[in-house]
């Protein structure tokens, strides 16, 4: 191979060069200048999108790449820079999104003296990665990269930081491609245990009450496919987290809805009526099982996991099958024997009519009234044939888009599920626009959320991205209220929410926009917006107080869920 | 909850930060660690920590696991005091005169199969390797005859299985380099 002297900034382009990165999120500062100077002379080959603000660089990256499935990249300076990236690697951290950050850092021989713009990256961002490393010397540069890859998208996927010292950015440096598919303390695939194979199927096959809970690590693990032979074999209805939600389609007939807090009835409730509990690439998060004292007690528990520290971690399993799900499901299924369990599969619709007439009904046809925000969710799911990919902030938005939006394709929601950022939807949709750009990408946000980070439209002006914003405007922030209505004795402390006029927001930033508070005009408001050209703000009036139902209070059962209305 | 002392062995990277990233696992579960002991292992580039907790069963398992998922960690293993053999060093640091000016001190270092690691005119150090429970013992002793410093190091522990669990570890990713690459 031939070895050329160049930069380390220039070695650092060219190493992520080789690990095919299209696409980079960031903003420069004094600590990453030298890489700056280098990436104008790369302009033809990497596209460097200037956000407004690291946090927004960090989420645009974790957006890019839920939809893509590749790593995503973003490029930062020293000390604040570097810090306002932590939020966005905390919530890939927690939601396993593979995830490079290059911050700069002051010179070596600046280090430890509290320098201009210096700060400790690497122990503070250590407990929150894969996988954090100072590159001091320019030699390092084509191995800390080929290594951060290697290990941000390996086995359970996650965020790396390298924290780049000015010296080696400016340093020369013999550049020598690397590729890196081995570190000897790290096994990111395990072997499949077969004897754990054999145990799962014997134990499927003898089901009578089936139920499998279907998380991200499906798509993670592109297992689409694997996933729905193993249920449709086997005859298995399955519950989907709200990160797995893409994982199958919605209107596939074993899909029976979403887990958790304000998921569906029926898969809650099963939960705790099921003889074998079935979870793949999922880690019961506290959201999904409420009080583990009485989940799934009468089950037996077969856990699908790439993750061996995810094993016995909150659910007692009875059989662990560890590995990546496109292998191990594919290995059970060949064991198991074709089934039904129709008797068991009809025991759901008494939930589904009993949250239909409760809740769905009125939230998705009023008659009258404010605008409800799962109207807005379904019309627009209807509009785009369910092939757009949401895009959530949190709260009240992001529970009722989960809810109501229907999916037709993979890899087809972005949300923070284990962080629950808000200011998380405005730049991962920008993010994710870029990683999917046949795609139609809808951002679902509040009011309180997309001040959080608002300053990224000034990213959507310039970068050209195209994002449908839809603004379900309360003027609360709803999901507190909504606690506070339940259980602070409507004490609405803080959550009222004075707005400004988003109509001149957008229109500074040169973004059509529409503005709609009438039932009659929303579907051809939506009409216009998804007509448009580029990037659109729908802002819509919502019910000031609106409730999302289901509702299993925090640390209640999960059989407890209240209806409301 | 039954919590008990339980030792963890953890193979890892020689490279700066593992020590942090292991401790700050305990830490986030607010478990005090009672013992840390860290050095070279025989193998080259490898290094051995020991660590004493109490916690229970459950925790334990979940830790270790925890420990074992950070990248430059080779292995992690836990350990009930009946699967181990263990020792602490502890270091006594007595004034002269009292070794000196009686038998008194001499007998304690022949009764605790103690050793005397240096004398001069100032003061003498005692060393003595054991359990807890023994360097505790002549600390009590000693203490009354004037004890100007005392330290115990971290315990160090070996298992009793005849199993060598890293060397297999070793053999098993050996062969995986060979297929893979190397790094």
């Amino acid at each position: 191979m031939d070895k050329q002297l160049v930069t380390g900034s220039e070695a650092l382009i060219r190493s992520l060069l080789k690990e095919g990165v299209d696409t980079i999120f960031g903003y420069p500062g004094g600590a990453i200048m030298p890489v700056y100077d280098c990436l104008y002379d790369h302009k033809h080959e990497l596209n460097h999108v200037l956000v407004r603000h690291e946090q927004g660089a960090a989420h645009a990256a974790q957006g890019y790449a839920r939809v893509s499935g590749k790593v995503g990249v973003c490029i930062v300076t020293s000390g604040p820079g570097a810090t306002n990236t932590i939020t966005g690697i905390g919530d890939a951290m927690l939601d396993s999104t593979p995830m490079v950050v290059i911050a700069g850092q002051v010179g070596a021989a600046l280090l430890g003296t509290d320098a201009f713009q210096e700060i400790d990256l690497v122990s503070l961002t250590q407990p929150i990665t894969k996988w954090s490393y100072q590159i001091r010397h320019a030699d390092d540069i084509p191995w800390a990269v080929a290594r951060a890859f290697y290990i941000a998208r390996s086995g359970r996927p996650g965020p790396v930081v390298l924290d780049f010292a000015k010296n080696a950015q400016l340093a020369k440096v013999e550049y020598e491609p690397q590729t890196i598919n081995f570190i000897r303390s790290y096994q990111p695939y395990l072997d499949i245990d077969e004897e754990a194979v054999c145990a799962a199927a014997q134990l499927i096959n003898f089901a009578k009450k089936p139920l499998a809970l279907v998380g991200q690590g499906v798509e993670l693990g592109d297992a689409q496919k694997e996933l729905l032979e193993f249920l449709e074999k086997a005859d298995i209805p399955a519950g989907k987290t709200l990160l797995g939600l893409s994982a199958l389609p919605t209107a596939h007939p074993l899909n029976k809805g979403m887990l958790g807090m304000h998921g569906n009835l029926g898969p809650n409730v099963k939960t705790n009526e099921c003889d074998v509990l079935i979870a793949i690439g999922m880690r019961f998060d506290d959201r999904v099982t409420g009080d583990l004292h009485t989940y799934a007690k009468q089950a037996k528990v077969i856990h699908f996991d790439i993750d061996p520290a995810e094993i016995n971690k909150n659910v007692k399993t009875t059989v662990a099958v560890v590995g990546n799900c496109k292998e191990t499901l594919a290995a059970v299924t060949a064991h198991l024997k074709e089934n039904k369990h129709t008797e068991w599969i009809e025991s759901f619709k008494e939930s589904e009519e009993t949250e239909y007439n409760s809740v769905i009904q009125g939230e998705l046809n009023p008659v009258e009234g404010p605008i409800t925000m799962g109207e807005v969710v379904n019309r627009i799911s209807v509009a785009t044939n369910h092939e757009a990919v949401l895009v959530t902030d949190v709260g009240q938005n992001q529970m009722m888009a989960a809810r109501y939006f229907q999916f037709t394709k993979n890899r087809s929601i972005v949300t923070s599920g284990g962080l629950g950022t808000m200011g998380f939807g405005l730049p991962a949709s920008i993010g994710a626009s870029f990683g999917a750009p046949d795609r139609t990408i809808c951002l679902f946000c509040g009011d309180g959320g997309i001040q959080m980070n608002i300053q990224e439209l000034g990213t959507i002006m310039e970068s050209g991205a195209t994002v449908k914003i839809i603004l379900l405007n309360n003027s609360y922030l709803g999901m507190v209220r909504q606690w506070q209505e339940l259980f602070f004795h409507e004490r609405y402390s803080s959550t009222p929410m004075k707005n400004p006029d988003y109509m001149k927001i957008a229109s500074a930033y040169g973004i059509k926009s529409r503005a709609v508070h009438l039932r009659e005009e929303l579907g051809e408001a939506i009409q216009e917006m998804l007509n448009a050209e580029g990037s659109f703000l729908l802002e819509v009036g919502v019910i000031e107080k609106g409730m999302v139902y289901p509702m299993t209070p925090a640390g209640a059962t999960v059989t407890n869920m209240l209806l409301g209305y | 909850m039954n919590k008990k002392l339980y030792t963890i062995n953890v193979y890892s990277e020689n490279v700066a930060g593992v020590l942090n990233q292991v401790t700050t696992i305990f830490t986030r579960r607010q478990l005090n660690i009672e013992t840390l002991s860290v050095s070279a292992s025989s193998i080259q580039g490898i290094h051995k920590y020991t660590i004493t907790v109490y916690t229970d069963a459950a925790t334990i398992e979940k830790v270790t696991k925890q420990i074992e998922k950070r990248i430059d960690v080779m292995q992690a293993h836990y350990y009930t005091d009946d699967q181990i053999i263990f020792q602490e060093v502890a270091l006594y640091k007595v004034p002269a005169v009292s070794l000196l000016g009686s038998n008194k001190v001499e007998k304690l270092v022949r009764k605790h199969n103690a050793r005397i690691l240096e004398v001069n005119q100032t003061y003498a150090v005692i060393e003595l390797t054991g359990h807890p429970d023994d360097t505790q013992a002549l600390y009590d002793e000693l203490m009354p005859m004037g004890l100007w410093q005392f330290v115990r190091s971290g315990r160090i522990a070996i298992t009793k299985s005849p199993v060598e669990r890293l060397s297999n570890f070793l053999a098993l990713i050996e062969s995986r380099k060979g297929k893979n690459g190397a790094e």
